[in-house]
């Protein structure tokens, strides 16, 4: 039998990848996998404003997603570029050896 | 009737007396006093001249203004500007009023403030506050006459503050003297007490009328509907400023000690200015205090209690000028007395010629001063009159009027104060009479003592020597008008409507006459002798004399009041200051937001999953209660 994908089962696997992306970003320590992590939500998002895009026949959603592409490719050049410059300062990338910012 | 000529905006000149001249009447001294600070402070001729050219000069404008209000009627009066106009509601102006009472005040206090100035070159010689000495007499006579020609409330009380700082500057004009230092810190404080209450009083009646012009409130009080009370009230509270500045009891204790300051101020104090401020200004404000019964009562006995405390005080003091500032508190006792008895016009009178006869005692006593090198103590003098007879006739003049002996001013007055109480208060004119028997004897007592008998200090005595012209010329100038201001008995009728002649009995008179003469007898038997002493008195009145010794024990009580009364109201200050804010409130928010600050530092981390979990934590909450809620 086939069922029609509706908007709510995009809307559970969008939620589930934000959630596995949160988890992630608390649970490990190594900085770049956090980035990646980081990604995994940018990207639940994006699935969920195409789904409404295409559900609400609207487009916005869809320039909205394309918006998030841009931003988030300039994001990482940025994120990397401070992550090896971290690396090179601290010889580590661990967050949890990063704690400096506490009093 | 007068014509009063009121001035408008450009309007300078009315014929060949410009009415602009009034204002400099005013402000020449004040001028002077600043040029004297700024410019010329190092040149000391140049400074008494300019002090000197000030109050000449406003002498010669009010002896114009007056001679023009006398005798051709006409009253200049510059027209009000407006000073301090806050919102609609409180306007208050800069105005002259020149009226017959304010004319004849104006030429005291510039005529006696002349001679005294002039006399001021002599006693002052070599001193080296010389120019600062003249600047602050200058201000003195300006803030004076700011006083007199006040036309509100708000204007008299600045320059009533204005006499009090400048009786301030010079009372403690020795102020490397701690003794000076201190008198003129006491004058200072105990006349503000007084200023408090009549703060309070002019604030009171405003609260009522809504203006503070003198005319405006003369023609509005009977329609404002005051309840006996508050009338009462106000009139109190405004004497209470008199009494501070005109040295009423229980306010009379810095008049004594004002002594401290140089002798030509202590005549300018007691005879031109600030004492008789006071009076002025209840006579000035004469038309609120007159309808109410329970304020002029209240008045009358003060003045009453103070001429008689006063009067008895003198009698047992032994420095040359105290005896004169104890009869200055008494005379003034008579003078507050008569406006409480419900006449203004006697007050003036009285004023009047006390201004000159007690101005003049004190120039003498000045130059008995200055002739013995700066010695006040009268047990030190003695058989001075042959040493300085200039000083010793006019010292007598001045006692004779003072005493009340006919044909002196002094007589004149004081006469129609006691046939004033006479008709309206018996017991007073009772007390009055024992006060003018105690001048009479007190005043004997000085003269006695200082210029009769055998010298007592033979050193001192060697080396005295009469004055030098400029200050024996003012005593001359004083002593005469001594003599005839009284003459001049239209200055009652000058004042305001001649009150009925009363058919008083020749016996009466008869008896005010002997009064004195009876206590200058009094006098005569127990200190005409070669060797004066005040023995038998002491012997005769016993703990009477203690009592009057240590003035009724006055400073001792206020000691006592400070020490213990205000003593524990600022330890109960200290301690809630101290500990309830300081300790509690201060303190206790100090500690209270560092203990915050330090709970709230253990939750930065340092770890960035911590902060990512908590982030999450508090989005997922919000997006919860947005969505679902």
């Amino acid at each position: 039998m086939t069922t029609a994908i509706t908007l709510n089962d995009y809307l559970i696997v969008s939620g589930l990848l934000f959630a596995l992306g949160i988890a992630g970003i608390i649970i490990r320590r190594n900085a770049l996998v956090i980035y990646m992590a980081l990604e995994i939500n940018l990207n639940a998002a994006n699935l969920a404003l195409v789904a409404f895009s295409k559900f609400n026949k609207l487009v916005d959603g869809q320039i909205l997603a394309f918006f998030i592409i841009a931003i988030a490719a300039a994001e990482v050049a940025v994120g990397l570029a401070i992550i090896v410059a971290l690396y090179r300062r601290k010889q580590t990338v661990s967050v949890d050896e990063l704690t400096t910012m506490r009093l | 009737m007068n014509h009063l000529i009121y001035m408008y905006g450009t309007d300078w000149g009315m014929g060949r007396f410009p009415i602009c001249s009034v204002w400099i009447l005013l402000f020449s001294p004040l001028v002077a006093a600043a040029l004297i600070t700024l410019v010329t402070g190092k040149n000391k001729a140049l400074s008494a001249a300019l002090s000197i050219g000030a109050i000449l000069l406003s002498f010669t404008l009010s002896l114009r203004l007056f001679w023009l209000f006398a005798f051709k009627g006409i009253q200049h009066q510059p027209h009000p500007f407006p000073w301090l106009v806050i919102g609609n509601s409180v306007r208050i102006e800069f105005g002259m009023t020149t009226d017959a009472l304010a004319l004849l005040m104006l030429l005291v206090v510039t005529g006696v403030g002349s001679a005294i100035h002039f006399y001021s070159l002599g006693y002052m010689k070599g001193d080296p506050g010389f120019s600062r000495f003249f600047a602050c007499m200058s201000l003195f006579t300006f803030s004076m006459l700011g006083i007199v020609i006040s036309s509100n409330f708000i204007q008299i009380f600045i320059f009533w503050e204005l006499v009090g700082v400048s009786s301030y500057l010079l009372i403690g004009f020795w102020f490397e003297k701690p003794s000076a230092a201190e008198a003129g810190k006491k004058a200072f404080l105990t006349t503000r007490i007084g200023d408090v209450g009549m703060m309070l009083g002019i604030l009171l009646l405003w609260s009522h009328a809504h203006t503070f012009e003198f005319a405006e409130l003369k023609a509005r009080l009977p329609s404002l509907d005051l309840s006996i009370g508050t009338l009462a009230l106000i009139g109190v509270l405004i004497f209470t400023g008199a009494m501070g500045k005109s040295a009423q009891v229980p306010l009379h204790v810095w008049l004594p000690d004002a002594m401290e300051g140089p002798t030509p101020v202590s005549a300018l104090i007691h005879a031109a200015t600030m004492v008789a401020a006071g009076v002025y200004m209840l006579c000035r404000v004469s038309w609120l205090i007159l309808p109410s019964e329970t304020a002029l009562w209240l008045i009358a006995w003060i003045g009453g209690i103070t001429a008689l405390m006063a009067a008895s005080i003198a009698i047992a003091q032994n420095d040359i000028k105290r005896i004169l500032a104890y009869s200055t508190l008494s005379q003034l006792g008579y003078m507050v007395m008569a406006v409480g008895l419900g006449g203004p016009t006697q007050a003036m009178f009285h004023l009047t010629t006390h201004a000159f006869f007690k101005a003049l005692l004190f120039l003498g006593a000045g130059s008995v001063i200055i002739a013995l090198h700066h010695e006040q103590d009268i047990w030190k003098m003695g058989g001075l009159w042959k040493k300085t007879p200039i000083t010793f006739w006019t010292f007598v003049i001045g006692t004779l009027a003072l005493a009340g002996v006919p044909p002196l001013s002094g007589f004149y007055s004081k006469d129609e104060i006691l046939l004033l109480a006479f008709e309206r208060n018996q017991p007073l004119f009772l007390i009055a009479v024992a006060t003018a028997f105690l001048t009479a004897y007190y005043m004997g007592r000085e003269v006695f003592v200082v210029f009769c008998g055998k010298p007592r200090d033979q050193h001192a005595y060697d080396h005295a020597h009469e004055s030098p012209l400029v200050m024996t010329a003012p005593l001359i100038f004083l002593a005469l008008f001594s003599i005839i201001t009284g003459w001049y008995s239209k200055v009652p009728d000058f004042l305001g409507p001649p009150h009925e002649a009363e058919r008083h009995s020749l016996l009466l008179t008869g008896g005010l006459i002997a009064v004195p003469v009876f206590g200058f007898i009094v006098a005569l038997r127990l200190y005409w002798k070669p060797d004066p002493s005040d023995a038998p008195v002491k012997a005769a009145l016993g703990k009477l004399w203690t009592l009057v010794e240590n003035k009724y024990y006055f400073d001792e009580l206020y000691h006592w009041i400070i020490k213990y009364v205000q003593g524990t109201i600022a330890t109960t200050c200290d301690v809630f200051d101290r500990w309830i804010l300081q300790r509690l409130g201060i303190g206790g928010l100090s500690v209270g937001t560092g203990l915050l600050g330090r709970t709230v530092r253990l939750l930065q981390t340092g770890s960035i999953s911590g902060y990512a979990f908590f982030f999450g934590l508090g989005a997922t909450v919000i997006i919860y209660y947005v969505v679902v809620r």
